[in-house]
């Protein structure tokens, strides 16, 4: 049981729209060990996003619990829940919203550090950063640079250093690779792959892309209008889906198993 | 042919300096009852090619070479001939369609009133033919969609009024940018499947510019691959997934997803991220 | 280099002049704007001076410098105090949400109400007439048009990843404020600070026009009109020299706040 670094426990998210309430999220209970990669899997109005904003402690559940560590995040104080922070990061969708497009790369970096009570200033800070900055696949020099100096997929780079400089245990991943282009999302998915195998880094990995959960997770949950469908180790859910909705799922994602249109019969009259 | 596109070049005039060429000599065509897949990541100047083949290039923007639709030249149309070719026979689609529509107008008017300003028919028969087109696309419960407004609609229903206004024209060129992009996957195969129906069922032309590897092997019947305003390669999809010539086209198969580019047995094992 | 747009090169120029002006005015002007000579009475331009003179043959170009000095700076002190009260408004308005926003934004929509010149009317009656009251006057209409505009931004900018980025990192609302909101909106706020200083020289001029204004003798532009208005047929021109310096001052601020937001709005600039 000790091995679980994350813990969703009956977790519900109610919204009130006028006078009735919506349930973003419904009664979802999921479980991630250390140094694992768990994909959550849903399309638009499946409550993924709003799961993520509440393990990270952005947003809080209506009802149900968040165990970190087997501590329950919702139960701490404030101050603890702070200093808890650190240990869990997040990485965004939009490469372009993420960074603050007036601060510098290393501002940009540094800034998890906060609240940290003996982080490094100065000269040890900057090494820190550079040698981040050479772990994500670019140069420490690019840390005097400002974010509209990269492409989306170098500044997808700056984000997860900004991740890694807490040495969290966790990171959350929200649809990091759904702005980026094919060949850059094969090399960020490749990079968080590396993250996870030399830092055990456990990562909650939100998507909307069943192609990418079978290429880096170790599980899987699906989601449907902020109902669990269906969860596993992601074998047996991609290759034996239990759910009509996940089979649903997977037989809508574009392959290249079949190659050409739907070929019509001449007889088909038009309408 | 339909569409005839000999080697066409845009370039961008910088306030200073010389001008930024986006697309450097393309080529193709299409006739009547065919698909083309565009494919290439941002920067690759599919969407630029798009624009010039329905001349909505910016004042900005300088082409070169010939885009010949039914014989004659888009590049040196006037205006006036513009609006008219893009009112009747060249319809387009849009990735995210709440540009295209009006959120202040019901669906239903919005096509009528497309059918009414470029043909003369009655309001009761615009509206009829509005309806017919919203049950074409395969709108669910089209009666009582006639009269939503945009906003009131899923993504999804809302690219199909966007399809439906496209069509209301009867175009003979269809061009269609991005337009699942925004779509959940299990609506995006909808769509497709909408497309694929309206080519074969009304025999018209259609361009789709995707990112996306696995829709272009849905809908397209040839592909062509650019990066960075060249032509990669061009062939039948078929030819250019199984058999890629270029080493560019390989790249871009080789970053699919695993599960996505499994059909592919022709392929040589490749790792996650291999760079070129 | 990036070719700077005409209505920043033209306002940035008007604006100088008229801050040059202003500040010549304090050290030196043709002749004492307040010098009184009845021999050289409502001259034309180039016959007493090059201005010309008014009814008391007082020196128009020296009370034009003199009033660009006097509306500037009531101008300048309003947009200082109700810009900057607008503004914290604004910021706190968008950060902290809630009811605390709505109260904001319902107590701008009262001070909206009160034009300049009825408030400059009403406190006229309670503080008597003078520079200060006109200050506040102005500065009271600005509070809601600042913490207006500075909301608006600052909920695009609270919307942004990258401020949920630093409330994860722990930080407060009103150092994100500090940090992240306030620097990404400085660019709007420069703008109106630019074109809002035409509007406060436009409202100095008119209740100076109305005599609610700056005390005589200190010259104004405003109360140079509405003297001119008696000699209206036979000298026309002290009516054209302070209404073309007000004209002039307003459209050069707007052109300014306009060039500078083409400067600073990526949606204007060219694509690559």
């Amino acid at each position: 049981m000790s091995k679980k670094i994350l813990e969703i426990i009956g977790l519900t998210r109610e919204f009130g729209i006028g006078n009735s309430t919506m349930k973003a999220v419904d009664n979802v209970s999921l479980s991630l060990e250390k140094g694992q990669i768990l994909g959550v899997v849903g399309e638009s109005g499946s409550g993924k996003s709003t799961l993520a904003r509440i393990v990270m402690a952005l947003d809080k559940p209506t009802a149900g619990n968040v165990l970190f560590e087997n501590e329950d995040i919702f139960a701490l104080s404030a101050s603890k829940l702070r200093r808890l922070r650190s240990n869990f990061q997040m990485i965004f969708q939009d490469p372009y919203g993420s960074l603050d497009p007036r601060h510098k790369i290393s501002r940009i970096i540094a800034e998890p550090l906060h609240l940290e009570a003996n982080a490094p200033r100065g000269k040890a800070l900057r090494d820190r950063i550079g040698k981040l900055l050479e772990e994500v696949g670019l140069a420490a020099e690019d840390m005097d640079k400002y974010p509209h100096e990269f492409s989306g997929g170098q500044r997808q780079r700056v984000a997860i250093a900004r991740a890694l400089i807490t040495k969290p245990k966790l990171i959350v991943a929200d649809e990091a690779t759904s702005a980026l282009d094919l060949t850059v999302q094969a090399q960020i998915l490749k990079l968080i792959l590396e993250m996870r195998d030399t830092h055990g880094i456990s990562v909650l990995f939100i998507t909307h892309n069943i192609g990418v959960v079978d290429e880096i997770c170790d599980s899987v949950a699906v989601m449907q209008s902020g109902k669990l469908v269906e969860t596993g180790p992601v074998r047996q859910v991609l290759d034996n889906p239990r759910e009509s909705y996940t089979k649903r799922l997977l037989s809508a994602e574009p392959t290249l198993d079949k190659i050409g249109r739907k070929k019509h019969q001449v007889s088909e009259s038009p309408p | 042919m339909m569409l005839e596109i000999k080697d066409l070049k845009v370039g961008f005039q910088n306030e200073v300096g010389p001008a930024t060429d986006v697309v450097h000599g393309i080529s193709f065509s299409l006739g009547k009852g065919e698909t083309l897949g565009i494919v290439g990541e941002s920067g690759s100047g599919k969407s630029v090619l798009s624009l010039a083949t329905i001349g909505l290039l910016p004042k900005t923007a300088k082409a070169t070479g010939e885009i010949l639709f039914n014989g004659e030249d888009i590049l040196t149309m006037s205006e006036r001939e513009l609006c008219k070719l893009r009112g009747s026979r060249i319809g387009m689609i849009f990735q995210e369609p709440m540009t295209a529509l009006n959120p202040a107008m019901k669906v239903g008017s919005q096509i009528a009133e497309a059918l009414r300003l470029h043909s003369n028919i009655s309001r009761a028969d615009a509206n009829a033919e509005a309806l017919r087109l919203l049950e074409m696309v395969k709108i669910p419960d089209a009666k009582r969609k006639m009269h939503s407004y945009p906003h009131e609609m899923s993504g999804g229903q809302r690219q199909r009024v966007g399809i439906a206004i496209a069509l209301s024209l009867k175009p003979d060129l269809l061009i269609a940018d991005e337009p699942t992009t925004a779509l959940d996957v299990t609506v995006q195969a909808e769509i497709l499947d909408i497309l694929d129906d309206l080519v074969t069922e009304l025999g018209i032309a259609l361009i789709l510019i995707s990112h996306d590897l696995g829709v272009i092997a849905r809908i397209a019947d040839r592909t062509l691959v650019m990066y960075r305003g060249n032509e990669m390669e061009q062939g039948e999809t078929e030819r250019v997934l199984r058999q890629p010539s270029h080493d560019y086209t390989r790249k871009l198969l080789s970053a699919l997803p695993r599960r996505a580019r499994a059909g592919l047995d022709v392929m040589a094992p490749t790792t996650l991220g291999d760079s070129v | 280099m990036k070719r700077l747009p005409w209505s920043l090169i033209v306002g940035g120029t008007i604006t100088a002049i008229l801050i040059f002006a202003a500040i010549v005015s304090q050290f030196w002007t043709p002749v004492d704007p307040t010098a009184i000579n009845i021999g050289n009475r409502l001259k034309g331009p180039g016959e007493g001076g090059i201005l010309g003179s008014d009814h008391f043959g007082r020196d128009e170009l020296s009370m034009i410098m003199a009033g660009a000095w006097v509306s500037l700076g009531i101008a300048f002190s309003a947009i200082a105090v109700g810009g900057l009260i607008g503004t914290v408004l604004g910021v706190v308005a968008a950060s902290e949400r809630g009811p605390f926003e709505a109260l904001i934004m319902r107590v701008n929509d009262v001070l909206f109400a009160f034009p300049p010149v009825l408030s400059a009317i009403l406190l006229a009656a309670i503080l008597g007439g003078g520079p200060v009251t006109t200050i506040v006057a102005i500065a009271l209409f600005m509070i809601p048009v600042f913490a207006r505009v500075t909301r608006s931004a600052a909920l695009q900018i609270w919307a942004r990843d990258y401020i949920l980025a630093a409330r994860m990192s722990g930080k407060s609302s009103a150092r994100i404020t500090l940090e992240h909101v306030i620097p990404n909106i400085a660019a709007q706020i420069i703008v109106q600070i630019a074109i809002q200083t035409g509007l406060g020289i436009l409202t100095e001029a008119g209740l100076s026009f109305l005599g609610l204004g700056i005390a005589p003798p200190t010259p104004s532009w405003g109360r140079m009109l509405a003297d001119a208005q008696t000699y209206l047929t036979i000298a026309p021109h002290l009516v054209f020299v302070p209404g073309i310096a007000i004209c002039t001052a307003v459209l050069g601020l707007n052109l300014l706040g306009d060039g500078l937001r083409d400067l600073t709005d990526p949606r204007r600039r060219q694509s690559t």
